[in-house]
């Protein structure tokens, strides 16, 4: 209840936690695509080689306004981005390379510009640095209205590509074939996403942008096998991680915000994969324990039939012992016994003796059927 | 009259990536309602050649006719089945949608796929009996039931001219039989259906004309005339036993 | 020694040091598991210097280590389940990994020397203010002791494991069919990288030790196939990064470490562009030459392939090239005089014909084919 009241109230909060959740959303469902492409590390790049781009434009027009700024870093993280593309296209270098190169050699280039203009005389550096880390605390309201102008912008450019966007990431040569201009399309993708990692750069910060961008896509990915929902699930995520990242750093001393938000996302992403239902490898875990238990209740089932048909009835008890053997059980038998006989497939007659009931004779018959394509006899 | 246009006019197609040559001055014309089939060694340019028709890869040098008009502007006559394996089965989509992604080309920007576009994607299903799983998650298909839906996105399309990559690759009985009715069908409704293939031995009970290739033309016609072991063996170079094994087949 | 030879000589350490791993990382194309790593090692620096209270302690390496490979067990766990392809499996890992070693630090050792920026960004110019002594006696600065020992240890590694690496690097799959144990080799490989990447932060910072493994190796990638060489190369261009990163700062003033990612990384685009044989310049000026070569070879091979065929008439003709090869009209006259001129074919009104010569070299670049 306090922190209901809090978010009313308290206007630092509410302008970190509507920052990061507009941020969330926006990075969330362009994640999606990135993820997809398999462009999931592109994102760390674009962040990295923004960074020049915040220090040019402060040199060159002296002003730490934030449109200014993220428009000198999305410029700079759009150039690395288009040189990784071209890179991989016209020479032997390899993508990994090309993103390491660029990633690393535009952030040493940034970070010169930055330790020269701290040196210059003139210096007023404060909240450049912060791009670093990301302030989120540092977050005021035109920030965030910028932050919602630029997200909304981008969501309606997704909507309008929707069928462009989705088709130029599943297969970009059959679109090419309709019709469809795959390089302009491309170049409106890598610009949203672009778009999308610079504007978060002052809340997170360069190292964990990339984070924001794929973790609620692959969480999402989990729980949807629909491009739509995936994407509406990322943002969802990107937006649960941006106000839970942001409360909760807000109520402990020392909690840095960007890596909070990081390390929510990261366990939304782990809750995701082991408990998503189908993909959830909890759920796998039980699908396979189940398939494998039927088939150890077949397998006891077959011999038993096998067993009864060298006599004169169907249900001619047999030991316990005959079918650990049978079946190479070692000395499991027994526990699937009790299960077939709770399944009421089998029943015991005496300490070791089992035979099949007349259900346990129909199914036998029909796994028999099922395997082997041959008719009650084997 | 329209028709006194081959269906498909290749001339003179050369590629070449960085400075060496995949395809040397390629010439190909298919009259309407052919299933023609490309067979050659591997690396021999098949997949290439297709590519560079459909505008995929930059030629060199050469040019494309279809219907005697140039490809980009027939470009919706046309459609293109690529190689199964070239996307990612794991993209979260539905059967359904995949096929309705052959429709796209003609809503143009803007308009989304409604209830006509359905019915279509539907029927294309229906075609190569897939419609029971139209709801399904392409990552649940077989092998065989991805290539069918690959061809209903083709289908869909209602194109005059079509070219697949390998449709055969991989895939079942089922499946086989399932590409095979489709092609006789299409032949049937006049279509042009170019088709990259591998397995020899299939090549004269499936199709009515073949272009024998290795970076450059060894020869095209009919199956009769061209599919033989002295082509199959300068297309193929050394591996005669395996030639002649072939050939020894289609003899018999 | 004068802190500025020190200065020089301890960059040029790193960067070779981190040059030799990091000619494996690009050839196996796993170049961004050096940027994985440098970031998450971080956790492990962190709890390292909680145990030990000290920076300089070598348990702060075995702490990179485990971390390294902990991230390198993690993606691959990641990858195993089948959900996330290895690029989102890497680029959740690291983040996660350096977001606990950012909190860890801004909880518990808000007012110790152990800020993310020194460990993102380095600063070499202090290095030689920090000194090695054993005995009171002065060894050197102690990054140069310990990235010098790093780089024995990669030195050596190199060298007895150089046929297995050499092995699983082009062929993982035959490497494992042999028993060297390919598994083994990248876990080797990516623990060096750690240890490489903590040597190296306190120097260079965690980002850019990423410029000094990757560009170097793959500006020499440019230059030769050969993996002798290449290594080799890799660490000449790193040093050179290095001393050059070092007088760019002093000019102007400002980061060593990112005047060194900034030089290896137009040491790089020099490659790129000027790389004797696949270089981007010397790739278009051989394409313009060899284009009217091809054009004439094609010219030929064009000519023959039609001759005495009926349809020769209308295919044989100047006019034609342009229209049905799609070449333009210069380019055409230029392949059909360079054609004439050697001999190959001779024009006979609009017809152009193939002279016996012509037919011997249409004959000879089909059987290259």
């Amino acid at each position: 209840m306090e922190l209901l009241q809090d978010m009313f109230t308290d206007y630092t909060l509410r302008t970190v936690a509507m920052g990061a959740a507009l941020l969330g959303i926006t990075a969330g469902s362009l994640g999606g695509f990135a993820l997809l492409r398999r462009q999931s590390l592109l994102g760390d790049a674009i962040s990295h080689a923004a960074l020049p781009g915040i220090a040019l434009a402060f040199l060159l027009t002296g002003s730490k306004a934030p449109l200014v700024l993220v428009t000198g870093a999305a410029l700079a993280g759009w150039l690395g981005a288009t040189l990784i593309s071209s890179l991989t296209r016209m020479t032997r270098i390899k993508y990994d390379s090309a993103l390491g190169i660029m990633l690393s050699v535009f952030f040493g280039f940034g970070l010169v510009l930055l330790t020269y203009i701290q040196k210059r005389p003139d210096a007023n550096q404060a909240g450049l640095e912060s791009y670093l880390f990301g302030q989120a605390a540092a977050l005021v309201q035109q920030d965030v209205f910028v932050i919602l102008g630029i997200g909304l912008l981008v969501m309606l450019l997704t909507l309008v590509f929707w069928k462009e966007f989705k088709l130029v990431s599943f297969d970009p040569d059959f679109a090419a074939t309709i019709g469809m201009p795959v390089r302009w399309v491309d170049h409106l993708l890598t610009g949203l996403f672009v778009v999308a990692i610079v504007i978060g750069l002052q809340t997170v910060g360069v190292v964990l942008m990339s984070a924001m961008i794929i973790a609620p896509a692959a969480a999402a990915r989990q729980w949807t096998d629909k491009l739509g929902s995936m994407i509406g699930i990322a943002a969802l995520f990107g937006a649960v991680s941006g106000v839970g990242g942001a409360v909760i750093s807000s109520r402990n001393a020392n909690l840095p915000t960007g890596p909070t938000i990081v390390l929510f996302v990261s366990l939304i992403v782990f809750a995701s994969l082991m408990l998503a239902p189908n993909r959830g490898l909890v759920f796998r875990r039980i699908r396979e324990w189940k398939a494998g238990k039927n088939l150890r209740v077949d397998a006891v089932l077959v011999d038993l039939y096998t067993l009864a048909s060298q006599h004169t009835s169907q249900e001619y008890p047999h030991s316990e012992r005959v079918l650990n053997v049978m079946s190479s059980m070692s000395g499991t038998a027994r526990r699937t016994l009790n299960l077939l006989s709770t399944l009421e497939l089998a029943r015991q007659i005496d300490q070791n003796q089992w035979a099949l009931t007349p259900t346990g004779v129909e199914r036998a018959e029909r796994v028999i059927k099922e395997r082997f394509g041959t008719e009650g006899t084997l | 009259m329209k028709q006194e246009h081959p269906a498909i006019d290749v001339r003179d197609l050369t590629v070449a990536y960085r400075e060496k040559p995949v395809l040397w001055d390629v010439d190909l014309q298919v009259p309407s309602g052919v299933l023609l089939a490309i067979v050659g060694p591997n690396g021999a340019g098949k997949t290439t050649f297709i590519k560079a028709v459909l505008g995929l890869v930059h030629a060199a040098a050469g040019s494309v006719l279809i219907h005697g008009e140039a490809y980009s502007a027939k470009r919706k006559r046309v459609a293109y089945v690529p190689q199964r394996g070239s996307v990612d089965w794991d993209f979260p989509t539905s059967v359904l949608d995949v096929v309705m992604m052959g429709l796209y080309g003609q809503l143009g920007w803007l308009r989304r796929p409604g209830k006509t576009e359905k019915e279509k994607a539907l029927r294309a299903l229906a075609e190569v009996g897939m419609e029971e799983l139209a709801d399904r998650q392409i990552s649940q298909l077989s092998g065989g039931q991805q290539q069918r839906v690959f061809l209903a996105r083709a289908l869909v399309q209602q194109a005059e001219v079509y070219f697949m990559d390998e449709p055969f690759q991989g895939v079942d009985a089922t499946t086989e039989k399932a590409i095979v009715d489709l092609l006789r069908n299409l032949r049937e409704d006049g279509k042009t259906v170019v088709v990259v293939h591998h397995d020899l031995q299939t090549v004269p009970e499936y199709f009515d004309q073949v272009m024998l290739l290795n970076v450059r033309r060894i020869a095209s016609g009919l199956v009769e005339e061209v599919f033989t072991e002295e082509n199959l063996r300068t297309t193929y170079g050394g591996r005669v036993a395996f030639v002649s094994a072939v050939a020894a087949r289609k003899e018999s | 020694m004068s802190p500025s030879f020190e200065i020089q000589l301890i960059a040029i350490v790193v960067a070779v040091t981190c040059a030799l791993p990091g000619v494996f990382l690009v050839l196996q194309r796993m170049a961004m598991m050096s940027d994985a790593i440098s970031h998450a090692i971080l956790p492990g620096i962190v709890i390292a210097f909680f145990i030990t209270q000290d920076l300089s302690s070598p348990f702060m390496i075995v702490g990179a280590a485990a971390a390294g490979v902990l991230t390198v067990a993690l993606v691959e766990a990641l990858r195993k389940t089948g959900l996330l392809k290895e690029d989102a499996a890497i680029g959740i890992v690291f983040p996660a990994l350096f977001s606990v070693g950012v909190i860890l630090i801004a909880k518990y050792a808000g007012d110790v020397h152990l800020d993310v920026d020194a460990v993102l960004l380095g600063e070499l110019a202090f290095a030689p203010f920090d000194r090695f002594t054993v005995g009171g006696l002065d060894i050197g600065p102690r990054a140069l002791v310990v990235m010098s020992a790093i780089l024995v240890v990669n030195v050596v590694f190199i060298t007895v494991f150089f046929k297995e690496l050499k092995l699983t690097t082009f062929d993982a799959a035959l490497a494992g069919t042999l028993g060297f144990a390919p598994v083994l080799m990248h876990y080797v490989l990516m623990g060096l990288v750690s240890v490489t990447a903590v040597g190296a932060f306190d120097a260079v910072g965690s980002i850019l030790v990423v410029a000094l493994m990757v560009a170097p190796p793959a500006a020499a990638f440019m230059l030769t196939r050969r993996l002798k060489p290449m290594i080799l190369l890799s660490c000449a261009i790193g040093g050179q990064s290095a001393i050059g990163g070092y007088w760019m700062a002093r000019w102007l003033d400002a980061s060593i470490a990112g005047s060194m990612a900034t030089v290896s990384g137009l040491l790089f685009l020099t490659a790129v562009l000027l790389a004797p044989e696949r270089g981007l310049i010397s790739m278009a000026r051989r394409q313009r030459g060899q284009r009217v070569e091809f054009g004439s070879k094609m010219l030929v091979i064009h000519l023959y392939h039609h001759e005495g065929l009926p349809e020769a008439e209308k295919e044989c003709r100047l006019d034609h090239l342009e229209d049905h090869l799609r070449w333009e009209h210069a380019f055409a006259s230029r392949a059909v005089r360079s054609c004439k001129s050697q001999g190959w074919i001779r024009r006979e009104g609009e017809l152009l014909v193939l002279t016996s010569a012509g037919r011997d070299h249409a004959r000879e670049a089909l059987v290259e084919l």
